[in-house]
């Protein structure tokens, strides 16, 4: 017998055999378009229908954004450039750039005014919006509206130190006071400001400062996108104070007080803001004599925080509605008083609750800024619509200067919605 | 701040508004401005440029009228009003004269208290059809589709054209110009009905212009004016008055530029002597310098250059004068005379 064992096994693997790459359709892009994409029969159908009609669309839009003129005196000559040719006439938003974003009557030496205060915003929003950062920098945050104020109207610079000044006494007295009452403090502050308010009138120079740097820019002379950031900005932190105030009056236990509040903000609710756009405009002229009318800027701002206030106020309603009733009794059996158990664990979770909300009125409110051009204030919209079209360069061109509001109302809304998501993640407490 | 004189702006309110309207003039002159409404924007007529001035034919209005009171066009502060605001803005105080291609009706001089000065273009309800459709009057029209602003006196005038010619059409309500010009050029209507300068407005930014016919029925009445409030008689006359110099000046040959020249010394025609202030005290009459007319003609030129600059044959508006030439072409300019 011969010795076939050690023939018996023909190989013996001793190491590993390396691993295959897998097959191409079950791995890498292929294995995505898969499973993404062509997953089944109806699937692959709807890839290919949605790819066609996004060619379709790139073949419509890109010649004409590609090709676009940049520089040209009027739409004739942008015609004449593009001789034919597919292009969009961007030289409107070129020739009339600083028209879109500061008005055309804003003066065109003092544009550096309000871009600052457009730049220091951010520094002044930073602390508000993103609670991680030192809360020194608040500081900076009140004194910022009397700056930007002093910054975008310019005149005199006792106006704004007088009205800062006035604050300053207001809260001054109140903190004084609110130890023994909250009401008595509150009234006692408002009195304290009203006094500054009215003895620091006697000291500002009545004419207005009409050169240099810092001269007096009226109200209606304000325009374009700074406008609308200007009205949304304002309206939207008035507004949010305003909205809690009411809210809690709506819930409170004093008949008056809830009175108050409901008739307000069913009222509001009730109205478009259009009208109450118009009454500002239009019908409180009849009320002043015409040297005397208050600030149409003011009065704009007085409309539209109102409006959004009502909404906001329902909002956080709901999200006070939305707390256990144990959490109220819990601020009771502590010994809280109202003002503090409100401050300290009511709210708080109730505002959690309602960013969403707030967020919603708040881009809701930013885009209703654009309704003030039908009461001839030129925002952007207006100046799109007045100003730009009925020149005779420019008349006719449409999809170039609304899609650029467009992009700009896109950025800023984005921008707040991604904030808030941020704020709902940064603000979960509960573990999902 | 604003308070005491916001507290005390609301105890005087009814006494002001009844007493506002006074004297008008001396408001003027000591603000040492003319509050001028104007649109927000309409092609020609009243429109910014790149650099924010205000140009347009009713501008040329404010400044003229500007200029007769301070001698200086530029004089004005122009409130930009809305279809909706301009006639409370007026109302109100707020501006002292509404120069906003607004039509001359009855219910508005007697209705609304106003008054209106004169009439400084006649303008009507006109149609703008394509070449290619072979239209060569309103009346071959019959069942067409029609786009038309809603709620405007365009929509009845329509109307009652169509029906007093016994034919029929198809209305496209539409809401604004804009959108009018977009659902005509992609061929949503056949014809598109609105004032003839704005027509002309809106055939000027086609691409194509040539391609688009206005129609040579005017199917409606509608005489733009400038208007000032009931009741301030006196700077109403001055408003009237610069509006018929500028109306003369062009019948008379005065231009703006010969007019520094005729006004310099009295020449040999009397009726320019009056107007320029070198002859009588027409001036004075209305509580102006004796060279009122001659500033109101130097500001931006009389009549004829004004509408020649503006909305002319040689701008991309393209409007003949039309009904808007001197009476003594076969128009309707016509102003009394300077004595």
């Amino acid at each position: 017998m011969t010795n076939n064992h050690d023939r018996s096994i023909a190989f013996v693997r001793t190491e590993d055999v390396p691993a295959a790459p897998p097959p191409p359709n079950a791995a890498g892009p292929t294995k995505w378009l898969k499973d993404n994409l062509f997953a089944t029969i109806p699937n692959s159908i709807l890839t290919i229908v949605a790819l066609l009609v996004i060619y379709l669309i790139l073949q419509g839009t890109l010649p004409w954004l590609l090709n676009g003129v940049w520089v040209s005196p009027s739409l004739s000559v942008c015609r004449d450039i593009l001789d034919g040719a597919t292009g969009a006439c961007f030289a409107v938003l070129t020739e009339r750039w600083n028209q879109l974003l500061f008005g055309f009557q804003y003066p065109a030496d003092l544009y550096w005014r309000p871009g600052l205060a457009f730049i220091l915003l951010f520094f002044a929003a930073a602390p508000v919006l993103f609670f991680d950062l030192p809360r020194k920098l608040l500081i900076f945050t009140a004194l910022y509206p009397f700056i930007a104020f002093y910054l975008i109207w310019g005149g005199s610079i006792l106006t704004p130190i007088v009205a800062l000044v006035g604050v300053v006494a207001g809260a001054a007295v109140y903190q004084r006071y609110v130890k023994g009452s909250f009401a008595l403090g509150f009234f006692a502050g408002i009195v304290a400001a009203l006094i500054v308010w009215n003895l620091g009138g006697l000291i500002i120079p009545d004419e207005e400062i009409t050169e240099g740097a810092m001269r007096s820019v009226a109200s209606r002379d304000l325009g374009g996108f700074m406008l609308n950031m200007m009205l949304g900005v304002t309206c939207v932190s008035l507004s949010v104070p305003l909205g809690i105030a009411l809210a809690l009056g709506r819930q409170s236990s004093m008949p008056l007080i809830k009175y108050i509040c409901v008739i307000f903000i069913e009222f509001i609710r009730g109205v478009p803001l259009i009208t109450l756009l118009f009454v500002a405009s239009v019908m409180l002229s009849y009320f002043f004599p015409p040297e005397a009318t208050v600030d149409l800027f003011l009065r704009v701002v007085i409309m539209i925080t109102m409006f959004s206030a009502a909404y906001i106020a329902e909002v956080i309603r709901g999200g006070l509605a939305a707390l256990p009733k144990g959490q109220y009794e819990a601020g009771d059996s502590l010994g809280l008083d109202y003002a503090q158990s409100m401050r300290l664990i009511i709210l708080p979770q109730a505002l959690k609750i309602s960013i969403p909300g707030i967020v919603n009125v708040a881009v809701g409110l930013f885009k209703d800024t654009t309704l003030v051009s039908v009461i001839s204030m030129f925002d952007l919209v207006g100046m799109i619509r007045g100003p730009i079209l009925a020149s005779t360069d420019w008349q006719g061109i449409y999809w170039e200067l609304f899609g650029f509001a467009a992009l700009l109302f896109f950025v800023v809304c984005y921008g707040i919605s991604q904030y808030s998501q941020w704020l709902e993640r940064r603000l979960a407490t509960d573990h999902r | 701040m604003n308070k005491t004189v916001f507290f005390g702006a609301v105890a005087v309110a009814g006494l002001a508004a009844s007493m506002g309207s006074a004297a008008t003039l001396d408001d003027i002159k000591e603000r040492g401005s003319l509050n001028c409404g104007v649109t927000t924007g309409l092609v020609g007529f009243a429109s910014p440029d790149a650099n924010g001035v205000w140009t347009g034919f009713d501008v040329g209005v404010c400044r003229a009228v500007a200029a007769a009171i301070f001698g200086d066009p530029t004089a004005v502060e122009f409130v930009p009003t809305t279809g909706k605001t301009r006639f409370t803005s007026l109302a109100s105080g707020e501006i002292d004269l509404l120069a906003r291609n607004t039509t001359w009706t009855f219910s508005r001089d007697v209705d609304l208290k106003f008054d209106f000065v004169g009439v400084n273009y006649y303008d009507g309800q006109g149609f703008m059809v394509p070449k290619e459709l072979g239209v060569s009057s309103a009346k071959d029209l019959d069942g067409a589709t029609v786009c038309i602003q809603t709620g405007t006196t365009t929509e009845l005038n329509l109307a009652d054209f169509f029906r007093t010619n016994n034919i029929s059409y198809e209305p496209v309500p539409i809401e604004t110009n804009a959108e009018a010009q977009q659902q005509y050029l992609a061929g949503a209507c056949d014809v598109y009905t609105t004032d003839a300068s704005g027509l002309a407005a809106t055939r000027a930014s086609f691409e194509n212009p040539a391609d688009h016919v206005l129609l040579p029925e005017i199917i409606s009445k509608e005489p733009l004016g400038p208007l000032v409030r009931h009741g301030d008689n006196d700077f109403g006359d001055i408003a009237r008055w610069t509006l018929n110099a500028l109306i003369t000046a062009e019948e008379l040959g005065v231009t703006s530029a010969n007019v520094e020249e005729l006004g310099a010394a009295a020449g040999n025609n009397p009726e320019i002597n009056r107007l320029l202030g070198t002859e009588g005290e027409l001036g004075a009459m209305l509580g102006l310098e004796a060279d009122w007319a001659k500033n109101a003609i130097a500001a931006g030129g009389n009549y004829g250059e004004l509408f020649e600059k503006n909305i002319g044959e040689n701008t991309p508006i393209g409007l003949a004068r039309g009904l808007n030439a001197q009476w003594t072409d076969g128009g309707l300019i016509y102003s009394p005379p300077f004595r």
